[in-house]
């Protein structure tokens, strides 16, 4: 691992009240040194390849806490396939994933990847279209997902306090109680969104948010994950859309083939003649 | 915040669904031991053994709507639970024949002593005490569905090929109890039951008994899932059901969801044969056969999946239909009638009886108040245009 440590900004344990308990000081601090990166997010070397074909090759990435990163790149280039990798889904034939530094993604499945904070918005959307608005949101919410939890639970104040701010959030409130399957395809979207944000997680991974969009919803949307991004929420956002990406005004980074091809600005990139052959085909 | 748990349980249809067990339960024994047999309102003993197994019936198949309905795991080897129940509560029954069984040995049963076992074997001690049997109806299909869920759930084997292995699980067990080294009885399997805590179970009166347990069985299972489905729990079902991975991805453990509604769906199966066998008089390894499960499975489709109610009176209704049919000139062709009937349900009731009943009314309902809503507006407006009409 050549990894160059710069102190901690945030540690995942930081966010509790003061610890005064030893043990709990001590595993902290021991945790704290375990961290191999201080990247909220950290790909290093990854392979991965279907029947032969290399969907991801070499990719190395890294995302700083609370720092909001646009993925671009033409289809196939394994964007996709980058955020099954995150999530658990698909596991590296190599390489490391890292999250907070501490955990070891290859070694995880989704639902403790879930369980650690990471939240992902599906290319096409999924939600739970036999259920009301309302209830999306509440099987997101972010609390108790063990069996008996669910079986003997009561819902809070604050929980219905939280969805109703969500609800606002995406507008939805006037259809809390109308099943999600009958949304338009930018509604559903949106609700997706929503339950992302039910689910408060530190990382939110983010497939094409604006397909399907007019171009006012695309500025809402825009809008919308830069005030989750102001809330000190890292964000991957995966998006054709070049302007809303331009309206993110974030770093960019390019994938081609599974792998990186391109990092910096909008205008760094759309200028990079690698960039401009590989989307162009010259 | 959440409603209180019995107005989330109850609503209208369980609760009309409810009253109609409770008074069938209550008021056939009643007829049967109370009104004269000339009586035309006198429910006949053989009558009422007969809608006995209707209710055991009906337990299976809500058992079988809860993981079907609700959570989409389609299991083609639910007998096999049912079975399983049903054996537990046969060794039981055996046990209780004593010396009166024609060989009039106090320890073996008959079949025993008839394949020369020297001793009882190690599985039916116990077996002589009811709270053991009693137990061992839920434990043993329990055990046998939770291992078979940790292994399949946890390999994330689902959909069709789940129903395939469930159905090869009831199979292999069909052949392991024909074996008469088996020491289940083999092929005859358990029968000549005399008595049930100490009552004949042939009495009018420990049938009647038995058939108000059933009912309240019945109810007992159905409060259950009711109580399963309207807790958030079931929301989490509901969204197994219907995007497991998506599930997966807001940190939900779908295997322990799955193995938990399975294992209780199994223990149920079990009560249901448990309650079975006494009012049949025998169990033996065709209870175990895969098309016994897949019929099942047709009573819940015909009766409407994810309704609870529906599932019950898909059962009720189909083998009440099966009795009919299998009684007259008909009889060669029930098979192919059943087929045909889950072919047109499919097709024409998708949601079935009380699946298309349920869409009825709520399109009345949402045709009712969109007829007050342009009702209201008409009395606003001094002339309504032609075109709105239109």
């Amino acid at each position: 691992m050549t990894v160059t440590e710069t102190p901690a900004p945030a540690t995942p344990v930081s966010h509790a009240p003061a610890i005064i308990d030893p043990v709990v000081a001590a595993r902290e601090a021991e945790a704290r040194q375990k961290r191999i990166t201080s990247a909220q997010l950290y790909l290093d070397g990854v392979h991965v390849s279907f029947d032969g074909f290399h969907a991801i090759n070499n990719l190395s990435m890294v995302l700083a806490p609370g720092e909001m990163r646009a993925i671009i790149g033409p289809n196939g280039a394994g964007k996709t396939t980058m955020m099954d990798i995150i999530t658990g889904k698909t596991k590296p034939d190599e390489g490391d994933v890292y999250f907070d530094g501490i955990h070891d993604l290859t070694l995880l499945d989704e639902t403790k990847i879930a369980e650690l904070g990471i939240g992902r918005k599906f290319q096409k959307p999924t939600v739970f279209e036999s259920q009301t608005i309302y209830d999306n949101l509440l099987l997101a919410l972010n609390v108790d997902h063990s069996v008996r939890g669910t079986l003997f639970w009561r819902g809070s104040r604050a929980e219905a306090e939280g969805i109703d701010k969500v609800l606002e959030t995406i507008r939805l409130t006037d259809s809390r109680d109308r099943l999600a399957g009958n949304l338009s395809h930018g509604q559903k979207q949106w609700l997706e969104i929503g339950m992302l944000l039910a689910q408060d997680p530190k990382l939110l991974l983010v497939d094409e948010p604006v397909a399907g969009m007019t171009d006012v919803e695309t500025h809402q949307t825009a809008e919308l994950l830069k005030a989750i991004n102001r809330d000190n929420k890292t964000v991957m956002v995966v998006e054709h859309d070049m302007t809303f990406v331009r309206e993110l005004g974030v770093k960019v980074t390019c994938l081609h083939e599974g792998t990186v091809l391109a990092e910096g600005t909008i205008d760094q990139v759309s200028t990079n003649d690698r960039v401009v052959e590989v989307y162009l085909g010259r | 915040m959440t409603p209180h748990f019995l107005t989330r349980t109850l609503d209208r249809s369980a609760t009309v669904f409810l009253l109609i067990v409770a008074a069938v339960g209550i008021l056939i024994p009643l007829s049967n031991l109370l009104l004269p047999a000339d009586s035309p309102l006198q429910v006949p003993t053989y009558l009422m053994a007969l809608f006995g197994k209707y209710v055991c019936y009906a337990i299976l198949a809500l058992s079988i709507d809860l993981i079907w309905g609700y959570c989409g795991i389609l299991s083609l080897g639910h007998g096999a639970f049912f079975a399983l129940g049903g054996y537990a509560m046969g060794m039981y029954l055996m046990r209780q024949i004593g010396s009166r069984g024609v060989y009039g040995n106090p320890i073996l049963p008959d079949f025993m002593v008839f394949l020369n076992y020297k001793a009882l074997p190690w599985y039916w001690y116990g077996f002589d005490m009811f709270w053991f049997a009693a137990a061992m109806v839920l434990i043993a299909p329990g055990i046998l569905a939770f291992v078979f869920g940790w292994l399949t759930f946890r390999s994330r084997v689902s959909g069709v090929y789940l129903s395939i292995i469930t159905q090869a699980m009831t199979y292999a067990l069909l052949l392991a109890f024909f074996r008469n080294d088996f020491g289940f009885g083999g092929n005859n399997g358990l029968t000549d039951f005399k008595d049930i805590l100490g009552f004949n179970v042939q009495a009018d009166g420990t049938r009647a008994a038995l058939f108000a347990l059933s009912c309240l069985a019945l109810i007992i299972g159905f409060l259950v899932c009711r109580a399963i489905v309207t807790s958030k729990l079931g929301k989490v079902l509901i969204a197994i059901r219907d995007a497991e991975s998506r599930t997966r991805f807001l940190g939900y453990r779908v295997e322990s969801y799955k193995l938990f509604v399975f294992t209780l769906s199994a223990c149920m199966a079990g009560v249901a044969g448990a309650l079975y066998v006494p009012q049949v008089g025998i169990i033996n390894p065709g209870e175990f056969a895969p098309a016994n499960s897949i019929e099942a499975v047709i009573w819940v489709a015909v009766g409407g999946r994810g309704t609870l109610v529906g599932a019950a009176l898909g059962a009720v209704v189909v083998n009440y239909a099966k009795t009919v049919f299998t009684s007259g000139a008909l009889a060669p062709y029930w098979l192919f009638m059943l087929g045909a009937l889950f072919i047109l349900v499919t097709l024409l009731l998708p949601k079935g009886i009380i699946g298309t009943f349920n869409a009825w009314m709520e399109g009345r309902k949402a045709r009712n108040t969109a007829n007050a809503d342009s009702a209201a507006a008409e009395d606003g407006v001094t002339k309504p245009h032609l075109a709105e009409k239109a």
